[in-house]
């Protein structure tokens, strides 16, 4: 039992490790070390790290990029923030307001009564519920729309981007049913609980930070299992996995789906920590930060996205704060090498530089994974019994 | 739309139309470039909105040249803009070829990662130069004002001018691939590199002109873009998905498809735009053509190749 949970869940022996030492950051690193602001900012860029486990599954393995996961994330953080502003608009105190009893932004744009829409929300259990159906839900439309019919690669790139647009778009349209460009803000309690206190900050941020390391687990336990191995399989070869009588587009659906669900817990996380949802976090720019968390920590890499998505937001803090013009440059610039130098990421550096130096792959057994034209780099497959490192990344 | 008469609604339909048609010169420019760019050669160039800016930042300089040293020129400035927006647009293009796309040939998704780093380059390298302040250069005068063939129709002569300029552009570009022996070349690459490189092609030539070539007609797009609106440094940016949706509606590698579906695209736009909010416009436009496209996937023109 506790091996199968070893093999499975955590990715052997060294998975365990990975898994243990990013444990060991950010539920005791992180809080001892930061203050509570600080800790509440790496809280922030957790939840985007939601995203970038959701991004491996899909592009790493699955080999489908979508540039819309921001649509996913805002999704489930809408829903949480929905739920937080309803219970922040009670009857007293919005008394001030011409119809009280629903959120203000509503009132300001001359809406006379809560949009059917809004209704459910107003329960706990529903909210909670939406957060992991509804994303589930629109990915499965979309995936039926796009695999089913064989839309793929560049195609679905594109579509998934312009769904971002359209979700912005509407948002910031119809600002009296969403809180336009603003977003939802304002949020307060959580059933009664203050989300605003440093006690309650704290919490949420271990909460978050436990999720994260539970979605990767589960992450893992896909990657491992035999659709794991499909999803490969597929990113590689479609047409053969396809010709041994695997309905490919089923796989596709269920991993894009997957990944919307994970990148909605981050986002009904990042509204729990920050306290409001706005457009700017689901439009086209973010979503396609997201993909560079991933392609930065490495596409193939459940942990190192976490380390990427918290190095590329270190980053673009510590630059926006003392040299705002240098950080595009900076951040644009770090893509193109990533790209074009390093496709797998830190996580590819790392196999390939510092786990040699510990001449680990001597001693380990070593997968030897099918290699494509492009798969060079011989050596980074054959440090780690985890499938972190499989097929560089090439996609001939 | 009970409160407008027969003749007012003939009139919005013919302005509305109009406003849709300089509309449809610019995406059609910019999708021609990126046509051909994605088309022909599969490569995603998300930088495309920024080549644009580019055109219309050259055209912004050669504008504000004119009037400081040669102001007896200021009516003629506008032909040689269009001219050097296509040259320096099409020189970052090839150099971008040389530097960052011809390593990426084979890993198609990878492509479109690295021309959006190479687009937030772009964009605060403009910001750097020409502040991030919107700029317009000093349109001529022949450009300005409009044409009333009747007392309630208004059409603006720019627009009518970078609907002639898209023609010319268009017919160009129709020549060059499907008429000349470079576009014969251009063609042969796209269908299978190997044999063109063994019939004596010189396929990595074609691949950086070919690039270069779709800059280049961005930046025409650009210059195009100065006449109707005012740049900043993210004015690409907003283009470029519209674009994209422009020449995967239209189907990859047809020409005339992406007429067809930039002028579809850019007058359901405007029109509608008249009768409900423009982001509802928008909304309506995207979702339309994207569940056209789950019907149709190859886009409405595909070329019929066996895969």
């Amino acid at each position: 039992m506790m091996n199968f949970f070893i093999e499975r869940f955590l990715g052997g022996k060294q998975g365990a490790v990975a898994i243990a030492l990013l444990a060991l950051l950010i539920l005791v690193i992180f809080p001892l070390a930061l203050d509570l602001f600080r800790l509440n900012l790496v809280g922030k860029y957790l939840t985007f790290a939601f995203a970038a486990v959701g991004l491996v599954l899909l592009w790493g393995y699955g080999g489908i990029l979508s540039l819309g996961q921001g649509v996913f994330f805002g999704l489930g953080g809408y829903a949480m923030a929905m739920f937080l502003k309803l219970e922040a608009s009670d009857p007293q105190s919005t008394a001030i307001q011409t119809t009280p009893g629903i959120p203000d932004f509503m009132d300001w744009n001359r809406l006379y009564e809560l949009p059917w829409f809004w209704v459910p929300f107003e329960s706990f259990a529903f909210t909670l519920l939406a957060i992991l159906v509804l994303p589930a839900l629109f990915a499965y439309i979309i995936g039926v729309a796009m695999f089913k019919r064989r839309v793929g690669g560049v195609y679905f790139a594109i579509i998934t981007q312009v769904i971002a647009v359209i979700l912005t778009v509407l948002i910031v349209g119809q600002q009296g049913f969403t809180g336009g460009i603003n977003g939802i803000t304002d949020l307060r309690t959580l059933n009664g609980w203050d989300i605003r206190t440093d006690s309650a900050k704290y919490i949420l941020y271990f909460i978050n930070a436990l999720l994260l390391l539970a979605v990767i687990m589960i992450s893992r336990f896909v990657l491992t299992s035999k659709l794991g191995r499909l999803l490969l399989a597929m990113k590689d070869k479609e047409d053969r996995v396809r010709f041994s009588g695997y309905d490919v587009s089923n796989f596709k659906i269920f991993i894009f789906c997957l990944s919307a669900v994970i990148s909605a817990i981050g986002g009904a996380m990042f509204t729990l920590q920050v306290g409001f949802m706005s457009p700017s976090l689901l439009g086209v720019v973010p979503s396609i930060e997201m993909v560079i968390f991933a392609a930065v920590g490495g596409r193939m890499s459940l942990i190192g996205v976490v380390y990427g998505t918290l190095l590329i937001n270190f980053g673009k803090t510590g630059f926006s704060e003392t040299f705002p013009e240098l950080w595009l440059f900076f951040m644009g610039g770090l893509f193109i090498a990533v790209v074009m130098f390093f496709p797998n990421g830190l996580a590819g550096i790392y196999n390939k530089y510092v786990s040699k130096l510990a001449f680990l792959q001597r001693y380990l057994p070593a997968i030897k994974l099918p290699k494509s034209k492009a798969d060079t780099q011989s050596n980074a497959s054959s440090s780690a019994s985890t499938s972190d490192n499989a097929a560089e990344g090439a996609k001939s | 739309m009970g409160d407008f008469t027969f003749q007012e609604l003939t009139s919005i339909f013919a302005m509305q139309g109009f406003v849709g048609i300089s509309l449809f010169s610019v995406l059609l420019l910019m999708a021609l470039g990126l046509a051909i760019i994605f088309g022909q050669m599969g490569v995603i160039n998300m930088a495309h909105g920024e080549f644009m800016a580019l055109g219309a930042y050259t055209t912004y300089m050669l504008s504000m040249f004119t009037r400081t040293h040669y102001p007896e020129l200021m009516p003629y400035y506008f032909f040689f803009a269009i001219i050097a927006s296509f040259l320096v647009a099409g020189l970052v293009g090839y150099l971008t070829e040389f530097a960052l796309i011809r390593h990426l040939y084979k890993r198609p998704l990878d492509t479109l990662l690295a021309t959006w780093g190479l687009s937030l380059i772009m964009q605060q390298s403009f910001r750097t130069f020409f502040g991030s302040r919107e700029v317009s250069p000093t349109l001529p005068d022949w450009l300005m004002g409009s044409w009333m063939p009747t007392d309630t129709i208004f059409i603006p002569i720019n627009g009518m001018f970078i609907l002639g300029l898209t023609t010319v552009v268009t017919f160009a570009v129709y020549y060059l691939m499907y008429r000349s022996s470079w576009g014969l070349n251009v063609r042969a690459t796209t269908q299978n590199r190997v044999m063109s490189g063994a019939v004596g092609i010189n396929t990595k030539q074609v691949d950086r002109l070919t690039f270069a070539l779709g800059c280049g007609i961005a930046g025409i797009a650009g210059a195009a873009f100065t006449t109707i609106a005012s740049t900043g440094p993210t004015s690409g940016s907003l283009y470029i998905v519209d674009t994209f949706m422009v020449v995967v509606f239209g189907g990859a590698a047809s020409l005339f498809g992406t007429i067809a579906s930039a002028f579809t695209i850019a007058q359901a736009q405007s029109i509608l735009e008249f009768f409900i909010s423009s982001s509802m416009a928008k909304v309506l436009t995207l979702l339309t053509l994207i569940i056209i496209l789950m019907i149709r996937p190859e886009g409405l023109f595909a070329s019929k190749v066996r895969k």
